[in-house]
Parts: C-alpha cells; structure tokens; sequence
C-alpha cells in the first residue's frame, strides 16, 4: 500500500517535503566523508554498496514476488568481471563497470527463462544451488580467475585535483554509483515494468488478461535483478581490492536475502536499511558477546524479524501501534541502533527476552483464544497485500 | 578389480552419501508438509539433537537408553522452538518466517559452538564396524543401517501422512490456516507438533550420520545443501521423493565425479543443480510432488 | 501519512546518528605518534608506550571457519600470563580480538577500525589466506607490522612488496618437502594418491609436493579435490582407492581428516601408508577415529600437541596448561589450536624483545632478523629463523609416526632450507 501511496504522491506540499528530504539526504551523504574517521567512511561505502545489490534483490523478490537465494553468484561474477579486467586487461576501473553491468544482465536473461517454469521454494532451491555452484567453478578457472588464491587488483586512487583521502574518493565513487543504480531501481519500479511485475506479482492471472505479457516481464525481472548484483560487485572490487572464490559462498546470497527482508520487501528504502543491517549488525553482536557474536547476531535477526515483520522500513508506519500494544516485548529485543525510534519505548527491565518461554506481559494485556495463534504478539497485517 | 565391479563400489559410496541427504531431507518434507515453510535452521536442530546425545553418552549413559531420551528431547524442543520462535510471526509474510530460520540457523551454529567447541566429537558408533562384500563389492553395515532406518523413517511418514487423520488436518493446516481454523482445527497445536515430528527424524538423521562424518557444529551445514536438492528433486511434499531425490542425488554426483574428469571431484556439487533443472523443467512440481492447483 | 511519517523518522535517525557520532568520532588527521631522538628518530610510535603494547588480532569467531577462532584465547591467555609476570619488557599488552567471519570485507573493515580507531602497534594475527590478503595492501601503506599471520601459503614469504606482513608457521610448501624426502628416503618408488581441500592451504601443498618429487622415482598417480562445505570425504576417498597406490597423503582440515582416516581404515583392501599433514594431526583428530585404526599413520610437525601424553612432563607445556586453567577456564587446553595460539603470542613475544627500537619499524625489521630463536612449545630442534631474502620464521618439521596412542617423533628434524633450498616464487 506505501508503494502506491508514494507513486500516486502529487500532493504539492508533499513534493516540497520530498525535495527537502532529499536534500538534506543529499547534504548528509556528501557531508559524511569529511567527517567520519576512515573506518566508519569504509562501513558507510559498505552500506552503499550493499544497498544496491538488495535493491536489485528487491526488483526480484520484492516487486516480482521471485525469490532468489543465488545473488551472490551474480554478485560474484560482477566482481570477477571487474577484478579480471584490472587484472589482466589493466582496462581502468570505470570501464570495468559497465562490462560487468552488461554481463550480469545477460547472464540474469539467460537464468530468467527456466526462472519462468519456477515459482516459489523451487526457484529459491535452484538459484541456491547456482551460488553452491559458483565458487567451484571459480577455482576450476585457475587461469583466468587466479584459482582458489584470488586476485588483488588496485583500488581506485584519487585524482590529484580532489584533495581527497582514498577512503573519501572511494565513498564518492560508490556514492555516485549506487545513487544511479537506486535511482534507476525507482524509475524502473514507476514505469510500464514497474506496474505489470506489481500486477504479475499480486495476481498472475488477472495480469495476463488485462495484457501484461507475463513471461517477457518475469524474465526481465531476473535480468534487472542480476545487474543490479553485478555491479555491486564490481564496487565490491574496487573497494576491497581483492576477490577470492571462497569470499562468495552461498552464505552471501543468504545473507543478502536476510538483509533484504529484514530491511524491508517493496520498499524503496528497504535496501538502505537491510544494507545497513547486514554492516553494522555484526559488529554490534561482537560487541555485546565477544565469545560468541553468532549468537548475538542469530538472535537480532529474530528479534527485528518480531518486531518488524515486514521489515525495519515498515517500522516507523506501525511503530505507533506497535509500541502500544507491545511495549514490554519491544523493549527486550530493541535491535541496533539502525532502528533509533525504537528508542522512545520505555525500558521494561522485567521484558524477558525473546528465547524466555513464556511472555506474561503480553498474555496479561491480551486475552488469547487458544484457537487462534495470530494474536500472540503478531503484527496487524496491513503491510502485506 | 575389475571395472564392473569398480563402478558398482561407487554406486555404493554414492547410495551412502544419498542416503545421508535423505535422511534430513525426511525432516525438510515433513515441516514443509505441516507449515509450508522451507525450514534453514533444520540441519543445525538436528546437529544440537546429536550434541543432546553425545552430552547423555559422555556422561555414562548408554546409548540405547540415550537415543529414546535424545528423540523425546528433541521432540519437545522442536514444539518450544515453534511455540517462542516461529508463533510470534504466524501471519507475517513467508519469507519472514523463512528469515526467522536463518536466524535461528545462525545461533544455534553458533550456540554449539560455544558449548562444546569446534572439537570433532567422538560419536558412539550404532553399527558395527566391517561389512559385506558381495562379489568383491564392500558395503558397509553403516551404510546398510543408514538406509534401513531411512527406509523406515520414510516408511512411517509415509503412513502419517496418507494415512492418519492427523495427516489430513495437518494438510488442510499447510493449505489455509485460515479455512482449517474456521473448522475448527487447532492450527496451534497442529504447528507445534510438525515442529516437534521434523525435530525428531532431524534428530535420527544427526545420530546416524554423526559416526560417519564427524559430530562438530558444522556437520550438517553441508549436508543441508544437498537436502534441499534431495526435496527438491523429489518434490517437496513427498516423503518417497526424498528419499529417491536423495539417493540420485548421491549416485549421480559419486559417479560423475569419479568418471568424467572435465566434471571431477571439485565440480561434481553442479550434477545435482543440472538435474534438479533438468527435471523441474519437465516436472516444476519435482519427481513425486503434487501439482499445485490454484484457484483463480 | 505513512511517508511522512517514514520520512521524519529517518531523519531523526540520522540526526541522532549524527550527534551521537559527533561526540565519540572526528575525522581528525592528528600527527603520527613519533619517537622523539636517539637512533630511533623518526620512526613511528603508536601503539607503544612505556608501559602498554596495544595489539589487535582478527580472527573468524563467527562462520564457517569458527573452529580457528580459538587460537585467538591461546594468543590471549600468553599475554594475560606475561602481563602478570610484569608484561613485555615493563609493558602490559592489551591484545583487542575482532571477528571477521572468514570474510575478507569484514576483515578490511576490522584492520581499519584497529588501526585508526584503536590504534594499534600492530595487527597481531589475521587469520586465513583471504583475510591476510585482503589486508595486506593496506598495512603495508599504514606502515602497520602485520606479523605471523594464521596461514602457511608461501606467499607471504616469498612476496617482496609487502615488508610489514610475515607469516610464522611452517609454509605449506615446506611441509611438502618434508613428506616428499621422507618418501623419496624410504620409498623411492611410491606410487602417491593425494586428497587435497580445494583451496590455497591444498593446492599450495600439493604443488610443493609435486615439485618437490619431480625427477625422482615417486610419483602422484592420482588426486582429488573437496570443498570446505562438502559434507563427507568418503566419494573422493572411493575414488583414490582406485588408484591402489602405495601412499596417500591427506591434505585435509581437522574433521575430514578424521572421515579420510575412517574410510581408509574400512576399506580392507587398499592398505596405503597414510600420511596425513599437519593441520589434522591432533590426537583429537585422531581419538574420534579410534586409535587402533590409525596405527602407523605418518605426519610431521613442528609444536607440542597438548593432547599428545608424550609431552605431560616438558615445563613448557605445563606452564602452558597451568596459565590456561587459570586465564582461559572455558576453552579446553587440550585444542592444538589454543597451543599453536601460546606458540605464536611467545614467538611475538621474542620478536619484541629483540626490537632494536621500541616502534612499528623495530618490530618490522626484528621479525626479519630472527637468529635461532628458541620458543618453549616448539620442537626441540625447531627454531625461528629468518634474515636477508628468508622471510619463512619456521621452515624446519618432525616426522613422527603413530603409535600405541601417541605419535613418535622419528629421524631428525628436517630442515628444508638445507635440503632444498631457500622458496622463491
């Protein structure tokens, strides 16, 4: 419903505020080099880079109701693209982005037509055994792709004229790159593709009938998708500098599921928010348990999932009723400081957590039917059409 | 050795490995059958199920006596796992849920290893050592006992599934919720129970494999790919398809990687994702799986 | 509604990021902490007081790759026991752990934050071929020492352009050469079949296999490959089986060393001597397996297994496991990881000692000048050695042989500097 509340946004006073936020996002995203120490520059370019990928993820799964668990097998090959053609070819970085952006779209193309007899879990599965796939094959390519050792390529040195630091020109360039790509993701999302994957996405039939040419879309879908992976894996390239076959295991592609979802599906900023996620969190879960972050990191994956059933972007939509029906079980699982609204909830030290067995807070303020599961802390399901 | 007899050997090897992915591949199907959800964290559930039996025999207990407990354990442990973990995003979207799991995979990974450490774990052997030969064939008693209890396993869902009214209610719940609520169904209880049965054969699958590829916390990471294209191959909802998928699986990638050298030991994960296409192009439902019919 | 709401919402985020961050971080090019005079003028201080050494270690304490990540409590455990003993020369170590995950983005992230944000002397260890690679490039331009990195590729040693980074362990080409002149000594005629994990730590070492025995009469016959995320080794195992060679040699990480032991013992019929290197050799490795089905399996090493009963009376291995008991009580002494970990932290430890100038440069160049340097749960025989064109610290290896329950060591310590000369690339 926010989807076609933003595209039908004509509102004047409504635009004016969106030209500010932009402006502001703008300002911030420009400003933050200048004032963030090298390191958290890096995690920001991560974020970035991060963010296009899932907004790539997004077109697929979000918008085309495709769920694919191989993106990092594109992202890999858009970042193998990249590092050969540095490697081998010392082309300069710009030129290796639009190669493995052209790459990566045919590639999607060719996948995208078994995709169509796919639906559902047998998509996921297959996809998932591509990313399987992919880091074999890798090292089986020993000549080109440098094996199992990888290849260390350069990373893109500022210009003289800049003046800026390699971490600062890094960011600008991502910056610029990925404000395109998610640029170009909402542009897709509103024109005549846009529409007819929502259509094919809400009801397949009745798309096909009112002339959405199904499997056309379906396929393109996939194509859009890849690329949008094969360039943030290019970026990845020139801002790591080095690509081995075991840094794309298929825990890549699940991680960039699990961001996508946790960030938030069909949204425009979704991405930005699970990109977020997936930089910052880990390092929050080491900080809290330094013996164990898997543990930490498993259980905010849960906890956001609890809070934010349809992702953190759907946070701010619902936190308002969330907050009053909930407020002791919120406040237990607060997740990251990505979800700052989290913090007007009053700390409830009695909360027990998420892995407690019993929740009296919530079983005290509402009344249950045994028959009915629903109620038990789950959200209102307005979000989902 | 003659080459009969070579390849013969390898279809053995290869029904052993099969009949490893079958066995979780039982515990996929049967959660998927109650909830309709592909479950992440089922491989490490069953690999925390191994550790429960390990900790029972290291601490004097003997194994016949600890299997039982170990099963029971997991069984209620799967319904708590539904009941705090899953409940809580009953009615949000699928692939929340499906989330919810890879967290859940994540932290239980992790939680072992924090318990019992990376150590590989010496796992009481059900088994004897040795086996048959037959014809100058080996075939060992643990790959012949893995597959039998695999047969059972898939045996007995089989019945619960086409022949128990729980299996009926159990499909009207994976169907619509809402419509089996409607009638009266206690979808609750019908989840928590799916949970605990995938739980359980999870648990079988973990302490029959453990004394074959080593108790640590990631012993069942890998076998967890290879489930997914068992299912998959076989058809989600069919406990037979498992555990066929599974033993092609198994086969075919033993002997594409012993025999074509283009292919080889390191590529041969790609047999299962060329078959798994090839089948699914023909079949989108998988080997034994149901069509979908989907009203309009 | 629903927009705007988002909207102001993110921008309140942003802002209190902002103001939270305004506090606590600046991107502040402050000068480099440089030592005042003497000698040592010039060089670059940071990380190092009087009275502190700052280290930082990135290890996978998350993922596929967490069964390492306890080397990082053995590391810690050496310094916590020196810090009580009065520390390093007058100064306490404070040792910072971070987690990458085995992932070489994670760990460009974390050396960062240690060198910018902690500001370490030096990154002391990074752990796997792909994390040191990936942060390399850029201790080496931040003039961060890197020493004794967690991975024995030969690169390290054999790389010219990056002078802060040393690995410390026997690389895996030496461990190579010394089953391949253990072979061409006792078997000069050996058909070998090699089970190797797909990736650096495999390859690495079944090429300095394969180089080390050209021209003489062994010769591999045939190989096969696993990946880290296969779940058995038992196919593969089938088909080297095929082979009927005389050897085999098992390039395996701990738990599919233990399945290759165990499908080499089922099979009656293909009695090979099994040689199986280094990173599988613990006795935890081999207890699983079970002791009589390990009888006569041939390794080499170059560090005092805790699990191995040979060693229960040597001193340095009971200080070891008395300072364990008592700064590590939750990790089991026993793990060769931890030992490995106490192994490399009291290597570093002699480095230290032996910096002509207390600064990153000192150690830099302190690391590349090791004389015979004896460490308590190395090898008798064992040293670290480096200098002018040698940058491997360990190059020399034991051979030992299973027996009873515990390994014997057999022969002399093999130096493979000597017997086949200095690695190059």
């Amino acid at each position: 419903m926010s989807t076609i509340a933003v595209t039908l946004g004509t509102d004047r006073a409504r635009r004016l505020r969106a030209a500010l936020t932009v402006l502001l996002a703008a300002a911030v995203a420009v400003g933050a080099p200048f004032y963030f120490a090298p390191f958290q520059v890096f995690q920001l370019t991560m974020v970035l880079l991060y963010a296009v990928a899932l907004a790539g993820l997004n077109l697929l799964v979000g918008f085309g109701g495709q769920i694919s668990l191989g993106h990092g097998a594109f992202f890999a090959a858009g970042a193998y693209t990249s590092a050969v053609m540095l490697d081998r070819y010392d082309t300069g970085h710009l030129a290796t982005l639009p190669v493995a952006a052209a790459g990566c779209f045919l590639l999607g193309l060719a996948l995208g037509v078994p995709a169509l007899r796919l639906r559902g879990l047998y998509l996921a599965l297959v996809t998932l055994s591509l990313a399987v796939f992919l880091p074999p094959l890798l090292k089986r390519l020993e000549p080109v792709t440098g094996g199992s050792m990888g290849l260390i390529v350069d990373k893109p040195q500022p210009p003289a004229w800049s003046g800026l630091a390699e971490d600062q020109w890094t960011y600008f360039v991502v910056l610029a790159v990925t404000a395109v790509a998610l640029l170009l993701a909402r542009n897709l999302l509103r024109s005549r593709v846009g529409r007819a994957l929502r259509a094919v996405r809400d009801d397949e039939s009745a798309a096909e009938v009112m002339g959405v040419r199904l499997s056309l879309h379906k396929t393109l879908a996939f194509a859009w998708s890849a690329m949008f992976a094969g360039v943030a894996g290019c970026l990845y390239t020139w801002v790591i500098g080095f690509v081995s076959p075991d840094s794309f295991s298929f825990v890549l592609s699940v991680t960039l599921l699990a961001g996508l979802v946790v960030g938030g599906l069909a949204s425009l900023y979704g991405p930005l928010l699970g990109a977020a996620f997936v930089t910052y969190v880990p390092s929050v879960s080491q900080d809290l348990s330094e013996a164990a972050p898997g543990v930490v990191f498993g259980l905010l994956i849960i906890a956001v999932m609890f809070v934010a059933p349809t992702g953190l972007a759907g946070l701010p939509g619902r936190v308002p009723v969330a907050v009053a029906r909930r407020l002791s079980d919120v406040a237990a699982r607060r997740p990251s400081g990505v979800s700052a609204v989290l913090h007007r909830t009053p700390p409830a030290a009695s909360a027990p957590g998420p892995e407690s067995p019993s929740r009296p807070g919530t079983r005290a303020s509402e009344p249950l039917t045994p028959a009915d599961p629903e109620t038990v802390g789950a959200p209102p399901r307005t979000e989902k059409e | 050795m003659s080459a009969v007899t070579d390849l013969l050997q390898q279809v053995v090897e290869g029904l052993g490995s099969g009949a490893v992915y079958a066995s979780l591949a039982l515990a996929l199907v049967l959660i998927h059958r109650f909830t309709g959800i592909v479950n992440f964290a089922q491989g490490e559930l069953a690999m925390l199920s191994t550790y429960v039996a390990w900790q029972l025999v290291a601490s004097g207990m003997p194994f016949w006596l600890a299997l039982p407990v170990t099963l029971a354990v997991s069984f209620a442990g799967g319904m708590l796992v539904e009941r705090i973990v899953i409940r809580p995003v009953q009615g949000a979207p699928e692939l929340t849920v499906v989330i919810v799991t890879v967290g859940l995979f994540i932290f239980v990974n992790a939680l072992a290893g924090l318990i019992w450490s990376f150590t590989v774990k010496d796992f009481p052997r059900q088994f004897p050592d040795g086996g048959l030969d037959l014809a100058g064939v080996r075939v060992d008693w643990s790959t012949l006992g893995i597959l039998g209890v695999v047969a059972v396993v898939m045996g007995l869902l089989y019945l619960l599934f086409q022949h128990t009214s729980s299996g009926l209610v159990m499909r009207a719940v994976a169907c619509n919720p809402s419509s089996a609520r409607l009638s009266g169904i206690r979808v609750g209880r019908v989840l928590m129970l799916g949970w605990g049965l995938a739980a359980t054969v999870g648990a079988v699958s973990g302490v029959l494999v453990a004394p074959v590829l080593f108790l640590e916390p990631n012993m069942m990471g890998g076998v967890l790919i290879y489930a997914f294209a068992a299912a998959t191959l076989g058809g989600f909802d069919s406990p037979v398809g498992a555990v066929v998928g599974g033993l092609i699986v198994g086969v075919a990638e033993t002997l594409t990687g012993a025999y074509v050298d283009v292919i080889g030991a390191d590529l041969k994960v790609g047999v299962p994702l060329m078959i798994i296409l090839a089948v699914l192009l023909v079949r989108p439902q998988g080997l034994f799986g149901r069509a979908a019919v989907v009203r309009a | 509604m629903h927009k705007t709401t988002a909207l102001r919402a993110a921008a309140a985020a942003t802002a209190a990021l902002l103001t939270a961050t305004a506090c606590s971080t600046q991107r502040g090019q402050d000068a480099p902490d440089t030592a005042a005079g003497g000698a040592c003028k010039g060089q670059h201080t940071t990380g190092i007081t009087d009275d502190t050494i700052e280290l930082g270690g990135i290890y996978p304490l998350s993922g596929p790759a967490s069964a390492y990540g306890t080397i990082s409590k053995g590391v810690a455990a050496y310094f916590e026991y020196v810090n009580d003993k009065g520390g390093i020369d007058g100064r306490k170590v404070r040792f910072i752990v971070r987690d990458d995950g085995y992932q070489p983005p994670k760990a460009v992230e974390e050396a960062r934050r240690l060198v910018e944000q902690e500001k370490v002397f030096a990154v002391f260890q990074t752990l796997g071929t792909p994390s040191t690679a990936a942060v390399w490039d850029y201790l080496d331009k931040q003039k961060v020492p890197q020493p004794f990195v967690a991975t024995g590729a030969s690169v390290w040693g054999t790389d010219d352009k990056h002078p802060w980074t040393i690995g410390w362990q026997p690389n895996y080409v030496a461990e190579a050469r010394v089953y391949a002149k253990y072979l061409t000594d006792a078997k000069p005629k050996a058909r070998v079949a090699v089970l190797y994990q797909n990736d650096d730590f495999g390859k690495d070492l079944l090429g300095g296999f394969e180089k080390a025995v050209a021209g003489s009469g062994v010769k591999v016959v045939a190989k096969e490959s696993y990946e880290v995320t296969d779940p058995s080794v038992s196919a593969q195992m089938a088909s080297l089986s095929r082979s009927k060679a005389d050897v085999l040699l098992d390039v395996t990480t701990p738990k599919f060393g233990s399945q290759a032991l165990a499908a080499d013992a089922r099979n009656t019929k293909w009695n090979p001597l099994h040689i199986v290197n280094n990173v599988a050799s613990s006795a935890a490795v081999l207890k699983p397996v079970g002791f009589e089905h390990v009888q006569g399996v041939v390794s080499a090493t170059y560090f005092k297994d805790p699990a191995d009963p040979h060693w229960a009376d040597d001193p340095a291995m009971k200080t070891y496991l008395k300072a364990m008991h008592e700064h590590a009580p939750d990790t089991d002494p026993a793990n060769q990881f931890n030992a490995y970990g106490w192994a490399v932290a009291a290597s570093l430890h002699r480095a230290l000692d032996s910096m002509k100038c207390p600064t990153r440069e000192g150690l830099r160049d302190a690391v590349r000048n090791l004389k015979d340097v004896k460490v308590g749960l190395l090898l008798p025989g064992v040293t670290l050695s480096t200098g002018h064109g040698d940058a491997f610290p360990i190059e020399t290896m034991q051979l030992m042989r299973f027996k009873g329950e515990r390994w014997q060591l057999f022969g002399k310590p093999v130096d493979t500097r000597k017997e086949f000369g200095p690695l190059t690339n």
